[in-house]
């Protein structure tokens, strides 16, 4: 574990967040201090130890398969930034992924 | 140089339930653009998943019939990918701990033989929402957005685009069979990537593969694959290299098209899905769910040869499709003793016909299975005659109702009254000197003209074997 | 009675009464809001014909014999709990004109018990923060001394209430969030069981360790909110489903007597400001005067705390916050010509700086090739941290530590992301680990700046914890 080749770009680019010059290179330091703070993990030896989700072990949270009504469609459209129609909208995606 | 193609395919299957995977909004096709939607299925701030139970039970069943293991502990995970379908920008999905491991399909080979396709694991996640393009932008609709997906990841054992259509031809078969999919392809139900690479014969290491994302019907899968293998194999016998690339298939212009300068670096980021609690089936669950899975195509055709002693065309032509099978048994066994045989024979010419013309299926007619059953019974012993049968099957599969209820109401019972029948006769022949006379002279199909004389006097209801055997006598004593 | 001195107690008493109406008692705080808002600035938005509005129909409750003990009380909500047509903005740009469409559980659960949910508080963005001036609208100012923070990320809240412009609030914790502005603002901040209480409807910042909880000016306030939020929600999975205490007959006759209460040694060590030791140490006296036995204990993995925290916190938060992205909701650049620039800047111009630094930090723990060595071992090593506390309750009913190590802090005055984080060295542990933890005021330093201890019980031990934070109280008065 090593914040050595920490490529703050490459890391945006993965978060799909835009970063400036500056930005990048201030968050460059930073970063790489917290993760030096972090190495001091290495010293503790996990090996055997689970990992801990949540504190307690409830399982099978499960509904059943009954539909319910959705509220008022217009609440969540009305929240769109842009629409045509009934449908989000978006710049032409030129490629289906 | 002779190559070996190596296939493998990840088939993603939309499972059939009424909600969504992690939220109770209606499954519907047709509707207006995102009618069925909520907090959940839109990826609003604080909404949480909750898991449909069906899906899991409809994903284990799938695992049981498919021979996979189902381990005790499964767990959801989150894949992390911006994409405009995906109202979260990552999807729930399972990478660590799926619902089903191992399995496995078995095919029929061209010549015949059996070849066993392995399954690596099967997994529960999400659907997209649906992008919609149109001239100078793209519009989403959420309503299918979070279809629960169960993504079945085949092993690279496929070596031909024929063999591949027979694994998926045979995956949909079982899991229509088992009622978690209707894999209607046209509907997108069920969409596979298909992993191929080429080796030259002989070499063991697998060639560098390329994925073909996406494709939903069995023509396009078999073309692109053809294409595909050829395009590989032209590469390398021109010196080239195959590059590990995805591509997408052009129905259109028939070839695979690179997707390179798409968002090429895939790093997905899975960590498990700290909003749902892990699965645990225990011994009773899934003792129940498999009880719930159907006897499957293959095990039932079996059966079905030795228990109504079909012949084996019959009996995996009923057995391909479950609602057919149920309908076939149901009616083969309230027609006993009437033999199983006869029972196939009208209920592959006659019923089947009649659903293909029809246009809907067994499922929808209303010919119940018993009133089968009762005029193939009423047939046997003689009450009515073949022809009557005959005609009686369409206005009971229209209309529903038992057959013995119309035979007695409208007197259709078939008249095996000999002295009857031989007054018929008589008067038949002495109609018909003409005919008498060339059956003196030899012309022995005479005597099927009286037959058919006698059989129009009793209005069809006349047996006509005894109609038969009265003619004879009666012509021979002249 | 003046406003600033309704608790949610003595309020519901006074309206059982008929002293006062609940809508005369939402009147008095918009009065007192509008009078001490401009100083504070704990207020983001106020629905104030809706809270006219809920308070009537509460009013019309009472009448017709409804004695539900919030019936007409007004909370302050946390600006990142979802109230069906109010904004929720998360503190952040990026949820600018964003109006919701749908009620939270914890809101839900408050209405049905006639609460006046109007009122909403700022915040550090989306959560992270421990000062609220991260917040991307306003600097909440802590009402103690207007020069310093409340605290935060529940700031807006603590403030609120603390500043007599709201009678309780709902704060969130996830490493601290709730208990350290409570500290700095000299209020009760109570932090519950992880999956006592439901996450529906409440922005996700880190999934598994967020909590609801309430920020009062009593225990018993804190008490009263817990016995209405608590509860299994079919909504939220990671709901426990233990049976909801009843807090009322457990505070009954509270009593530090024969308590065995630990002093985690790793607690107490230097860097901490030494007025917060004295009061501290005067608490850990005041609990011994009062029956309660002191034990020395240890939590030997307190070190590696913070560390697993701000991995796993922005791990989580940067998935949690891959919504945000301009399409279906909030803020979208009008920069963006594809679909790949309408993210990027979408986010870039939404998001504050800490907001966009732990994005970065979590997106790199997660990413090809370093899950083991970050994300994987962080979440052991909170087995381990979870461990420590599983074998210190089996020598003691509860911890008592410092809750951060300085008083507030001036505006401004902490700059560097690490230095900042340091805050919540005290409080994350207990996060890590899912266990139950409250804030309590303990006194102030000689400027006036209140200083709070905390309190740590073991999982699901919520009425337990309340009830010894009550007899704390109680050694004050």
């Amino acid at each position: 574990m090593s914040s050595e080749g920490f490529d703050v770009q490459y890391v945006a680019r993965l978060a799909h967040l835009e970063l400036g010059k500056d930005e990048a290179s201030r968050f460059s330091g930073q970063l790489g201090d917290i993760l030096k703070y972090m190495e001091k993990l290495r010293q503790l030896d996990v090996d055997g130890v689970e990992p801990t989700m949540h504190g307690h072990g409830r399982t099978n949270a499960f509904r059943e398969d009954v539909p319910v009504q959705s509220v008022d469609q217009d609440l969540f459209l009305s929240n769109a930034p842009e629409r045509t129609g009934d449908e989000y909208r978006l710049p032409k995606i030129v490629e289906d992924a | 140089m002779k190559y070996i193609a190596t296939i493998g395919l990840e088939t993603h299957v939309q499972l059939k339930t009424r909600t969504k995977m992690f939220c109770s909004c209606l499954l519907r096709t047709g509707d207006e653009p995102n009618t069925n939607v909520c907090p959940v299925c839109m990826g609003y701030p604080g909404a949480l998943p909750v898991m449909n139970r069906q899906a899991v039970k409809f994903t284990v069943m799938a695992g049981m019939a498919l021979g996979c293991d189902i381990p005790r502990r499964s767990a959801f995970d989150r894949k992390n990918y911006f994409y405009p379908d995906m109202a979260k920008d990552y999807q729930i999905s399972q990478n660590g701990a799926p619902l089903c491991i191992g399995g496995g399909v078995e095919i029929a080979l061209p010549d015949g033989s059996p070849k066993f396709v392995r399954i690596n694991h099967i997994h529960l996640e999400e659907d997209a929402a649906k992008i919609n393009h149109y001239a100078r932008h793209s519009g989403i609709d959420f309503n299918r957005g979070g279809t629960p997906l169960m993504e079945i990841v085949g092993e690279p054992d496929l070596s031909s685009a024929d063999e591949t259509i027979a694994y998926l031809e045979a995956l949909k078969e079982l899991l229509v069979y088992v009622g978690v999919s209707d894999c209607n392809l046209e509907e997108g139900n069920m969409r596979s990537d298909v992993n191929i690479s080429v080796r030259p014969e002989g070499q063991s290491a697998l060639g560098t593969k390329v994925e073909i994302k996406n494709m939903n019907t069995f023509k396009g899968i078999h073309a692109a694959i053809e294409y595909e293998v050829a395009r590989q194999i032209d590469l390398l016998n021109h010196g080239g290299a195959v590059v590990q690339e995805t591509r997408r298939w052009d129905g259109e212009l028939g070839e695979t098209q690179s997707m390179r300068g798409k968002e090429n670096a895939h790093d997905y980021r899975y960590f498990p899905e700290p909003d749902l609690v892990p699965v645990e089936l225990d011994e009773e669950t899934i003792a129940e769910w498999r009880a719930e899975v159907p006897e499957l195509p293959r095990a039932r055709r079996a059966r079905m040869m030795s228990e109504y002693g079909l012949p084996e065309y019959d009996a995996g032509v009923i057995a391909a499709d479950k609602a057919c099978a149920d309908f076939f048994e149901k009616a083969a066994r309230a027609a006993a003793p009437v033999p199983g045989k006869t029972v196939s024979n009208w209920f592959m010419t006659e019923v089947l016909r009649l659903v293909g013309e029809g246009g809907g299926d067994i499922s929808s007619c209303a010919l119940a299975p018993e009133a089968l059953a009762e005029l193939l019974r009423l047939l046997d012993a003689g009450t009515i005659n073949g022809p009557t049968a005959k005609e009686l099957l369409p206005e009971l599969f229209e209309k529903g109702g038992m057959p013995k209820a119309i035979v007695d109401a409208r007197g259709l019972g078939q008249v095996s009254d000999a002295s009857a029948l031989q007054s018929l006769v008589d008067a038949a022949v002495a109609a018909n000197p003409k005919s008498v006379a060339d059956f003196k002279a030899g012309k022995k199909a005479a005597a099927g003209f009286f037959v058919g004389q006698v059989m129009k006097a009793s209005k069809g209801k006349a047996d006509p074997k005894l109609v038969g055997r009265l003619v004879a006598e009666t012509l021979s004593k002249l | 009675m003046e406003f600033k001195d309704w608790t949610v107690a003595s309020a519901a008493e006074a309206m059982r009464k008929g002293e006062i109406s609940s809508v005369e008692l939402v009147r008095a705080l918009v009065a007192e809001k509008n009078a001490r808002d401009g100083d504070i600035q704990a207020y983001l938005t106020f629905d104030e014909d809706g809270a006219i509005a809920a308070a009537s129909e509460a009013d019309s409750r009472r009448a017709a014999g409804d004695t539900s003990p919030l019936l007409g009380i007004p909370v302050a909500v946390k600006d990142l709990i979802n109230v069906r047509g109010q904004p929720c903005t998360c503190a952040s740009k990026i949820l600018e004109g964003y109006v919701s469409p749908y009620d939270a559980t914890v809101i839900a659960r408050l209405k049905a018990a006639g609460a006046v949910c109007a009122g909403r508080v700022n915040m550090d963005e989306f959560a992270m923060g421990s000062s609220t001036e991260n917040s991307a609208f306003k600097t909440t100012r802590n009402p103690h001394d207007l020069s310093r923070v409340p605290g935060g990320s529940s700031g807006g809240s603590a403030a609120a209430v603390a500043g007599g412009e709201a009678v309780c609030a709902l704060g969130t914790d996830t490493g601290g969030s709730i208990r350290q502005p409570a500290s700095f603002c000299g209020i009760v901040g109570f932090k519950p069981t992880y999956g006592r209480v439901s996450r529906y409807g409440v922005t996700a910042f880190a999934s598994s360790l967020d909590q609801v909880g309430p920020m009062t000016k009593t225990v018993e306030d804190s008490a009263l909110l817990a016995q209405a939020l608590f509860g299994a929600d079919p909504h939220d999975g990671t709901t426990a489903l233990n049976p909801v205490p009843d807090f009322a007959s457990a505070l009954r006759g509270a009593s530090l007597k024969g308590l065995r209460i630990g002093l985690p040694r790793e607690y107490f060590v230097p860097g901490t400001a030494p007025e917060v030791t004295e009061i501290v140490k005067a608490a850990i006296g005041k609990c011994a005067d009062a029956g309660a036995e002191i034990v020395d204990v240890s939590l030997p993995h307190t070190e590696y705390a913070m560390a697993v925290y701000y991995i796993v916190a922005p791990a989580e938060a940067s998935a949690n916050l891959a919504r945000f992205d301009g399409v279906r909701y909030g803020h979208r650049s009008a920069k963006s010509d594809d679909v790949m620039s309408l993210y990027c800047r979408s986010r870039a111009e939404g998001f504050g700086q800490e907001v966009k630094r732990r994005i970065i930090l979590g997106t790199y723990v997660l990413s090809s090739g370093y899950y083991d060595a970050y994300y994987g071992r962080a979440q052991r090593v909170r087995t381990l941290i979870r461990r420590d506390f599983d074998s210190a309750f089996g020598k003691v009913d509860f911890l008592l530590t410092p809750v951060a190590p300085t008083p507030a802090f001036k505006v401004g005055e902490l700059q560097d992301p690490l230095s900042m984080y340091l805050n919540d060295l005290f409080t994350i542990p207990a996060s890590l680990a899912g266990l139950p933890a409250i804030s309590v005021p303990a006194g102030a330093t000689a400027a006036g700046l209140p200083v709070g201890v905390q309190f740590i019980a073991p999982s699901f031990a919520d009425a337990p914890l309340l009830a010894c934070a009550r007899a704390f109280e109680d050694t004050l008065a």
